[in-house]
């Protein structure tokens, strides 16, 4: 168990930097997840980490030590890939043991440990198996197992979970953060699905372009989103962004609503002293809509034309019209409410965020 | 259980059958032509068989394929034990002894170097590595008479010119280029991952290849193994060049029996020598011969 520093590190391939100034670092037993779209460098950042790739320049610290020349192996590091990259020839037992066997454990240490890790992971009764003769969700154990058998300082993953169907996929999730909790383990994860990243980090890491876009724990990047980019990625359905103006009011400045006849209070959350006439986007989450009841709410509202209705089992996600505009909204099932209706809808302002529409960053 | 209802029932009841009358002389047809392409490939073994089971007398009264009237091994047994070739009077013995004494190491070296070069060349990025990989390519193309002079001349410095050796080392160079793209090209196909996790978990050069890499390579292994000794065991070329007098392999001792022979040409022996000499490379197909098939088809398609 240790801790991790990614100091400034970058990566570049001749001209193309596929990683620019990365600062991360997290603190012994925390779950990373390196998130972003694809081509973002957060598994070229992984296989540095891992020591199988090189970076340009910057320093990659494990326990305060720099492992920057170091080899995979001197790393104390356990990885755990997309693939599962299973040894075809060896069966699960010998899988699992390789590692072990690499660093000359002997025999009778190196079982004990295997069948320890089996039982963990509940795959005791498949060790005499060969990697072909498993299903999808076995070989993921058995992956699982490779690394855990190790008890390295850092589990690295490597989206260990987009091989596996939808069903298989909440259930290992579940099971490794168990496994974290269990053991207390500092893990790195990368993943592209922002579900995954919300449910199981104790720290997330956005990144898009080889940039980190922002680092903070789950709460912050979710309703503290430091761009427009991490509104939009994290988050189903995404934020909604509402172009609006700022303007002078009685009390301060406030928000006048592109293509509608409202303006709303700056919300709490915004610290900066705008300009009167400067272009915002006012970012709205789905669940912060509500349908207004008939009495004045305390909320601002807005009348929106509901145009589809998605059920989704225990919400319904509502897409509404404001001219041109749509607004996703999302509402508990049973929610009074057609499609075709104008109805009127109070905003809960109270985590929204304004961002300059020019450069996208929060205010 | 209901008895299959024939066709002229099945027609009656109104239902065509999966083999309807077209189809039926399509198939005929088809069979027909793969009977009569076996027979006309199958023909001259068929020839050689029989002609080298007669005495001469019953070759001179016969048909080139008729059936041995009273069958004999003599000529087999001549020409192993006692046939004249060149000079010497041994039979063909001491050369068949020659030609595994040339391809069994020649095959084992140029294989194993091969899967050595290819796993480099696959999974080891090193500088100019693929214009090393494309020389080694290019040696596939370049014609045996070419690199003749030169050989010889290498040969003569390294003192192992017209020995047993000398011929295992030309074949290694050869074969490797063959063996190297073999190989390679197979260890592409394996994914990049399990190098990556087997680095991980803290094995080196040597492990990754042994442990990880050999065992899933039998199909190429074979396929190497059987291209490098039928190609080694039929050589004529180099043999011819490169080897002198009790080191010469089988295939240039049939040339010299074939060639000296005086008086009468003994069709029989000579059929015989030709089966002796042809005999491992055939074994070695009907043993092997699906492994060198599965063995292309697991580096063509790559599931």
């Amino acid at each position: 168990m240790a801790n991790l520093g990614i100091n400034h590190v970058t990566k570049s391939f001749g001209s193309l930097a596929v990683l620019k100034d990365i600062k991360i670092s997290i603190e012994d037993g925390e779950f990373l997840v390196l998130v972003g779209p694809s081509g973002c460098g957060k598994s070229t950042l992984l296989s540095i980490i891992a020591g199988l790739e090189e970076h340009t320049s910057g320093t990659i610290t494990i326990d305060g030590r720099p492992v920057d020349d170091l080899e995979p192996k001197e790393r104390d590091i356990a990885m755990v890939f997309q693939s599962y990259a299973l040894y075809p020839a060896m069966t699960v037992e010998q899988n699992i043991g390789f590692s072990l066997e690499m660093s000359k454990m002997p025999k009778a240490e190196r079982v004990e440990r295997v069948s320890k890790v089996a039982d963990l992971l509940q795959i005791s009764h498949l060790l005499k198996r060969r990697p072909g003769q498993l299903s999808g969700g076995q070989r993921q154990r058995v992956a699982m197992g490779r690394a855990l058998v190790r008890e390295p300082k850092i589990f690295l993953f490597d989206e260990p979970l987009s091989n596996l169907d939808a069903k298989l996929r909440v259930e290992m999730r579940t099971e490794i953060k168990r496994l974290h909790q269990r053991l207390g383990a500092t893990i790195v994860y990368v993943t592209h699905d922002q579900i995954e990243a919300m449910t199981m980090a104790t720290r997330i890491a956005v990144m898009k372009d080889g940039v980190l876009q922002q680092f903070g724990t789950p709460e912050d990047i979710y309703d503290r989103p430091a761009n427009v980019f991490v509104a939009t990625f994290m988050g189903s359905p995404p934020m909604n962004l509402l172009p609006a103006t700022v303007v002078d009011g009685a009390s301060g400045p406030r928000l006048s609503l592109k293509g509608a006849d409202v303006t709303l209070p700056l919300p709490s959350s915004v610290t900066a002293r705008l300009e009167p006439g400067s272009d915002v986007l006012l970012g709205l989450r789905p669940e912060w809509l509500s349908l207004a009841a008939e009495e004045v709410s305390a909320n601002p509202m807005l009348t929106l034309h509901v145009d589809v209705i998605e059920p989704t089992g225990p919400d319904v996600f509502v897409a509404l019209r404001a001219g041109e505009r749509e607004i996703m909204a999302r509402l508990p099932t049973g929610t009074p409410i057609r499609s075709g209706e104008k109805r009127a809808f109070a905003l809960d302002l109270s985590k929204a965020v304004v961002f300059d529409a020019g450069t996208g960053i929060a205010h | 259980m209901t008895a299959v209802p024939d066709s002229s029932f099945a027609m009656a009841l109104g239902r065509p059958r999966s083999l309807n009358p077209t189809k039926m002389f399509g198939r005929i047809f088809v069979y027909g032509c793969l009977v009569v392409l076996a027979a006309l490939f199958l023909a001259p073994l068929a020839s050689m068989v029989m002609t080298s089971l007669k005495s001469m007398e019953e070759i001179r009264s016969g048909t080139l394929l008729s059936v041995p009237q009273a069958p004999t091994i003599e000529a087999w047994a001549s020409v192993w034990n006692s046939a004249c070739i060149s000079v010497a009077c041994g039979g063909l013995q001491g050369y068949f002894g020659n030609s595994f004494l040339i391809a069994v190491p020649a095959t084992l070296i140029s294989v194993g170097l091969g899967a050595l070069n290819g796993y480099v060349f696959s999974t080891w990025r090193f500088r100019g590595d693929n214009v090393l990989f494309g020389l080694i390519l290019f040696g596939c193309f370049i014609p045996l008479q070419i690199v003749l002079i030169p050989m010889a001349g290498l040969l003569g410095m390294l003192g192992l010119a017209g020995t047993i050796p000398g011929l295992v080392l030309v074949h290694v160079v050869y074969g490797v280029c063959f063996t190297t793209m073999f190989f390679r090209n197979y260890f592409v196909t394996v994914p990049a991952e399990i190098f990556k996790a087997a680095r991980v978990d803290g094995a080196g050069f040597w492990a990754i290849f042994f442990r990880i890499l050999l065992p899933i390579s039998w199909p190429i292994v074979m396929v190497s193994i059987i291209w490098q000794f039928t190609g080694v065991w039929n050589d004529f070329l180099f043999g011819v060049s490169f080897a002198a007098g009790s080191s010469q392999p089988i295939t240039v001792a049939v040339n010299n029996l074939v060639n000296t022979s005086t008086g009468t040409k003994a069709y029989n022996e000579d059929m015989a020598a030709a089966m002796i000499a042809a005999l491992p490379t055939i074994v070695i197909y009907v043993a092997a011969g699906r492994y060198f098939l599965r063995g292309l088809m697991a580096g063509a398609v790559k599931g």
